[in-house]
């Protein structure tokens, strides 16, 4: 098929208008970290005659483990997210297992109940996780953001491995017991390997989404001792009082977003199967 | 249909079939009920837990003044002004922003579905925001607006002065824009989702009957969308509701800006108000199931379709 140039313009022009929104934010961040105090405010994308500084993100890992406003809340980000993910992608794979392959009367009222509780609307525990948490001793913890994240990496979970383990073909693995595997090979070699991509695309975006959340992690910690990066860039000061932290969050958020990033694009393909399995009735 | 039912089937009705689907109800049963249990914990019981709480006098800094209140603290809510300012806030932010988010979303499942080339570039791009913590993305838009690190400023057109979050509206464009933003890929891939599923034969026929772009797109696509389209106006509505990270980085709710979700956690967190600060989180989680209500009965969304995903 042929296409005329003015087809060719049109989309031109609306691939470039997406590309460009798409990555102002970005680019800004980082043309901002790359910044000093001198330069924050000069409204321009690169610096004039190269000015770069790395000045930004050498203050942020200053002072080591105890004195650095980023490290401590970094590392809780990822074990946070990772602890997450695992506990919330077992208990799912369970559930969704047996989804997909048994039948047994109340699986659609679960689907929908997990439906449910993904639109809940967070803000309405903070008030009792406040409470129960202090009284606990649960509160600026670890496992103390860990379980409420389960209100959101649960129905996500749930719902993109069922999508998933739904399109296996399960009868494989009675195929291979009848070749001779031993019920434990059959699953080791014929469905894990199924499964695996499936399971690991559901982690990904579980883990993307315990990463991103700020109203637990604000409201359930008050110190690095379990603040987690968006819960600590709110609360950055910058390095001296007299300047404003711009350069600082820019590079502590340039930090935590380059990774994630390069990640979801490696992973793309996957990642848009995940968001959009089951969307479609099948 | 899955293996076990088919099986299930064909063994029909004996009592060795019987036995067997008891097992299987037993065992579906137990694998789910870790999950179910789980998420029951953490929604249920601290809903009933802040209804508890909504009806007590309970300020953290006075812990030896608590006592029942009764409807009170709802009476108390009811009657501000800001409660309703924060509600108008909230649906104001929501509707504009589900609105454009619809409108770009669909034209950039168009462009991933339909272009002629790039669909691997516009596919890569849209995926950067999904990516992006919304906090990081809320830093990144308040400094590009404002006027000590923004480049806004410094387009033709705009004033050099310009102080966009010194004001309702101009702060309230910059929420929704950061809002649209972060939340519009989601979008454009259930729509995509959607778009696929149409009979690419309808087109040819159409073509054939001499419909133009315009008229294939308003006959055939919006209406065999419409399921696809109802389900995501809906995930994103109510999403859209608990409007949160955007606001507390660009305005903390100042200029007149704080949605529902703001209030609470100032009335919770910040003044450690536990009885009016639950009152509010009980009417939030009461407008979400009117919201949701009208999806579902009025609009006739068909839950079991949907899924979550948002951010």
């Amino acid at each position: 098929m042929r296409h005329g140039s003015r087809e060719y313009g049109f989309w031109s022009v609306g691939i470039a208008l997406v590309l460009v929104f798409a990555m102002l934010p970005i680019v800004w961040i980082i043309s901002l970290s790359l910044k000093s105090p001198a330069t924050v405010g000069d409204g321009r994308f690169l610096p004039a005659g190269g000015n770069w500084t790395l000045d930004n993100y050498k203050t942020l890992f200053e002072g080591g483990f105890s004195g650095s406003p980023f490290i401590h809340p970094l590392i809780n980000s990822i074990a946070i997210a990772l602890i997450s993910t695992v506990i919330a992608i077992v208990l799912a794979a369970l559930a969704a297992y047996a989804i997909a392959r048994l039948d047994f009367p109340g699986k659609t009222a679960i689907l929908v109940g997990a439906l449910a509780i993904a639109m809940f609307p967070q803000i309405s525990t903070i008030g009792p996780l406040f409470d129960m948490w202090r009284s606990i001793g649960l509160y600026n913890t670890y496992p103390g953001l860990i379980i409420p994240y389960l209100t959101f990496s649960l129905p996500l979970a749930i719902y993109i491995l069922v999508a998933f383990y739904r399109e296996i073909p399960w009868d494989l693995e009675q195929a291979a017991q009848v070749d001779g595997a031993t019920p434990f090979q059959a699953f080791r070699k014929v469905i894990l390997p199924l499964a695996a991509p499936g399971t690991f695309t559901a982690a990904i975006l579980v883990f993307i989404f315990c990463w991103n959340d700020f109203l637990f992690a604000i409201t359930l910690t008050s110190s690095n001792a379990s603040r987690t990066v968006p819960a600590a860039l709110a609360f950055f000061t910058g390095s001296s009082q007299f300047t404003a932290p711009t350069g600082n969050i820019a590079a502590a958020a340039v930090i935590v977003t380059v990774p994630i990033i390069v990640f979801v694009l490696f992973f793309q393909r996957r990642i848009v199967a995940g968001l959009t399995a089951g969307a479609v009735k099948g | 249909m899955n293996a076990a039912a088919g099986r299930l089937r064909l063994g029909g009705g004996g009592p060795a079939a019987t036995e067997r689907s008891r097992e299987e109800r037993r065992l579906g049963w137990m694998l789910c009920a870790p999950a179910v249990v789980a998420m029951l914990l953490v929604t249920a019981y601290p809903i009933f837990y802040a209804i508890a709480l909504s009806l007590q006098n309970l300020d953290l800094r006075f812990p030896d003044q608590t006592s029942w209140a009764g409807l009170t603290n709802y009476k108390t809510v009811l009657t501000s002004s800001l409660w309703w300012t924060d509600v108008f806030n909230t649906a104001f932010i929501t509707a504009v922003s589900v609105t454009i988010e619809l409108v770009l979303g669909m034209a950039i499942a168009l462009v991933m579905y339909r272009a002629i080339f790039g669909r691997g570039i516009v596919r890569t791009s849209v995926l950067i925001p999904y990516g992006v913590v919304t906090v990081v993305a809320a830093f990144a838009w308040f400094f590009a607006f404002d006027p000590a690190s923004g480049f806004v400023n410094h387009l033709p057109l705009v004033p050099d002065d310009k102080a966009w979050f010194g004001g309702r509206w101009s702060a309230m464009s910059v929420i929704i824009m950061a809002e649209v933003w972060k939340t519009t890929p989601f979008m454009a891939l259930l729509l995509l989702a959607g778009l696929t599923t149409i009979d690419a034969g309808l087109y040819e026929a159409a073509k054939v009957d001499g419909a133009n772009a315009v008229q294939r797109f308003f006959r055939i696509t919006l209406p065999l969308m419409k399921p696809a389209i109802l389900v995501a106006l809906l995930f994103r509505t109510l999403d859209a509701f608990r409007i949160f990270d955007n606001i507390f980085i660009m305005t903390r709710g100042a200029q007149n800006t704080e949605s529902v979700s703001i209030l609470g956690y100032n009335q919770i967190i910040s003044r450690t108000n536990l009885g009016l600060g639950s009152a509010v989180s009980v009417l939030i989680f009461i407008l979400v199931l009117i919201i949701a209500f009208v999806f579902v009965r009025v609009l006739g969304v068909r839950m079991a379709e949907g899924r979550p995903g948002a951010t």
